[in-house]
């Protein structure tokens, strides 16, 4: 356990000593309060289209965040040779897959925390009300989804060849999910068999991403999501995680490092 | 080998010189950007309309607090938003939302599978309208957003008009956005409709009226030619000036508003019994 940490603490000072968090940071914050400086028709109650485009700059930072974080941990490792040193530790690779998981993932919940503090400080100027337990609960589903990405991205840094294909499949992939991954089984129930059945069983085998995107619940004040639902999306995503994780440690163990 | 210098002086001189020479055939290219009245047009060119457009639903399902159908589910809501129809205008599909809006699964029908279940406690799922309570001028920041991104989309402003004059109790900003409106879009019968509505609202009949009559005048100049003429605009200003009218005392006018109205509306019986109705107070 220790190695795994050791290795996550470098990955997560990595990220503070790297300029991508401050300036997604920096973006999101000048953007959201131009946005807020606008007034339209001088009603200062105005509010929820504030929140959703504060949310949405969160997502697609936190997005761009853990997959480039992810998708360069193993090639610069190779690259700069680094990984050879790290394995002679001793270090297995199971433990180096889960270390620069843990890293990516808890630099990643740093990240949010940051972010959705920020929303938080926004919604509350002009809503006065903190409804801590909606964005707790708004803010663990994020870092779940993160933990899928994550893991997804590492897993893709040991099957393409560049760290940037990588990013791009990645995002494609997520985007897509997040886009229409909760319409396939109603495109699948319109077509004609065999393609009815392939796209349904595409359906139920893809992580399901969008489970985690509750904005819409927390810019129109929607209230708690029940606990127990709330406890199965972790599931969900803990499930996934470890597929992913799994898969990339089956690819980790037998490659060639040179 | 000549100077360095000179060279990117002769250079210097060639672009100078260019520039010139293109620049006034540029302007007068079709499609230039040089006749953009705005920056937003300068930069977005004929695509402000399609944002204009979203943001136009995107007002459409804050009026439903983020509950709203996707593109694959009810396809009615997407042809005819439900913001259209609080402004008042009659609708078929109304009846189909409105059971839809019965039942508890709503747009999205009854889950298909244990995944569509459970996703459904992730975004709204119940179908809610914002006509009361805190939060209705939400609605208000995308349909601005509409307004300036496309100035000749009229119904973003009598939406926005409406909303601000019968939800918010401002009239006047009403009037002001409607203003507005009609500078760029001087023969809408619809705008002036809604801003004679909001003249009213500031008890100004006599500009109410004014309004409501030139916008008689547009719908005229406007419909009359066609074969099948919008009636729902022609039906709103002959029945506000008939009320005008009639609350004026000015019965002869008001019979005469009520006539034009009886001629096209879907309930000639119920106009002829306040025909009937004013006749009797006549004599």
């Amino acid at each position: 356990m220790s190695a795994i940490w050791a290795i996550a603490t470098v990955v997560i000072k990595e990220l503070y000593r790297r300029k991508d968090f401050y300036v997604l940071f920096v973006l999101t914050a000048l953007i959201t309060l131009l946005m807020g400086s606008l007034h339209f028709f001088s009603d200062e109650q105005v509010v929820r289209y504030l929140k959703e485009i504060c949310l949405l700059l969160i997502w697609v930072s936190a997005l761009v965040i853990a997959i480039t974080t992810a998708a360069r941990q193993i090639p610069a490792e190779r690259e700069n040779r680094t990984i050879f040193p790290l394995l002679a530790k001793p270090v297995s690779r199971a433990q180096v897959i889960l270390g620069k998981f843990l890293g990516c993932w808890l630099a990643c919940g740093l990240a949010l925390v940051v972010f959705y503090l920020f929303f938080g400080v926004v919604s509350a100027a002009r809503e006065h009300a903190w409804p801590l337990a909606s964005y707790f609960q708004a803010l663990w589903l994020h870092w779940c989804l993160l933990a899928i990405v994550v893991a997804l991205a590492l897993g893709g840094s040991l099957v393409f060849a560049a760290p940037s294909s990588n990013a791009t499949i990645c995002f494609a992939v997520c985007l897509g999910i997040l886009l229409v991954g909760r319409h396939l089984n109603k495109v699948a129930l319109g077509l004609p068999e065999p393609s009815q059945t392939l796209l349904y069983a595409v359906y139920f085998a893809i992580p399901h991403l969008e489970l985690f995107d509750v904005r819409q619940l927390i810019i129109h004040d929607w209230g708690l999501i029940a606990w127990p639902v709330w406890a199965a999306a972790t599931a969900y995503a803990a499930a996934y995680t470890a597929f992913f994780l799994l898969a990339a440690w089956l690819v980790f163990r037998r490659k060639p490092l040179s | 080998m000549p100077s360095p210098h000179l060279v990117l002086s002769l250079l210097l001189v060639l672009c100078f010189a260019l520039a010139a020479w293109l620049q006034p055939r540029q302007a007068a290219w079709a499609g230039s950007h040089a006749e953009a009245s705005s920056l937003l047009e300068l930069l977005l060119g004929d695509s402000r309309r399609l944002f204009a457009s979203h943001f136009f639903t995107k007002a459409d399902i804050y009026l439903h607090s983020g509950y709203y159908p996707s593109i694959f589910d009810a396809q009615d809501v997407h042809e005819r938003p439900h913001i259209t129809q609080q402004k008042g205008r009659p609708d078929e599909h109304e009846h189909k939302v409105g059971a839809h809006a019965g039942e508890d699964y709503g747009f999205f029908g009854p889950p298909r599978d244990w995944l569509d279940r459970f996703s459904r406690y992730f975004y709204p799922s119940r179908h809610t309208h914002l006509e009361s309570g805190p939060g209705q001028g939400e609605v208000l920041p995308w349909l601005r957003l509409s307004t300036w991104l496309d100035p000749h989309r009229v119904e973003s402003y009598t939406v926005a008009a409406y909303w601000l004059r019968q939800h918010l109790r401002r009239p006047q900003a009403a009037v002001e956005l409607l203003r507005e409106a009609w500078r760029a879009n001087p023969d809408s019968p619809e705008i002036l409709f809604e801003l004679g509505r909001a003249f009213a609202d500031l008890h100004d009949d006599a500009r109410a009226r004014n309004v409501w009559e030139l916008g008689l005048r547009k719908w005229r100049a406007q419909q009359q030619a066609r074969q099948q003429p919008d009636l729902f605009v022609y039906q709103e200003l002959v029945g506000c000036l008939a009320a005008l009218e009639q609350r004026q005392g000015r019965n002869t006018e008001a019979l005469r508003c009520l006539e034009m109205l009886k001629a096209v509306s879907p309930h000639p019986a119920a106009i002829q019994k306040q025909i009937d109705k004013l006749r009797e107070g006549q004599h």
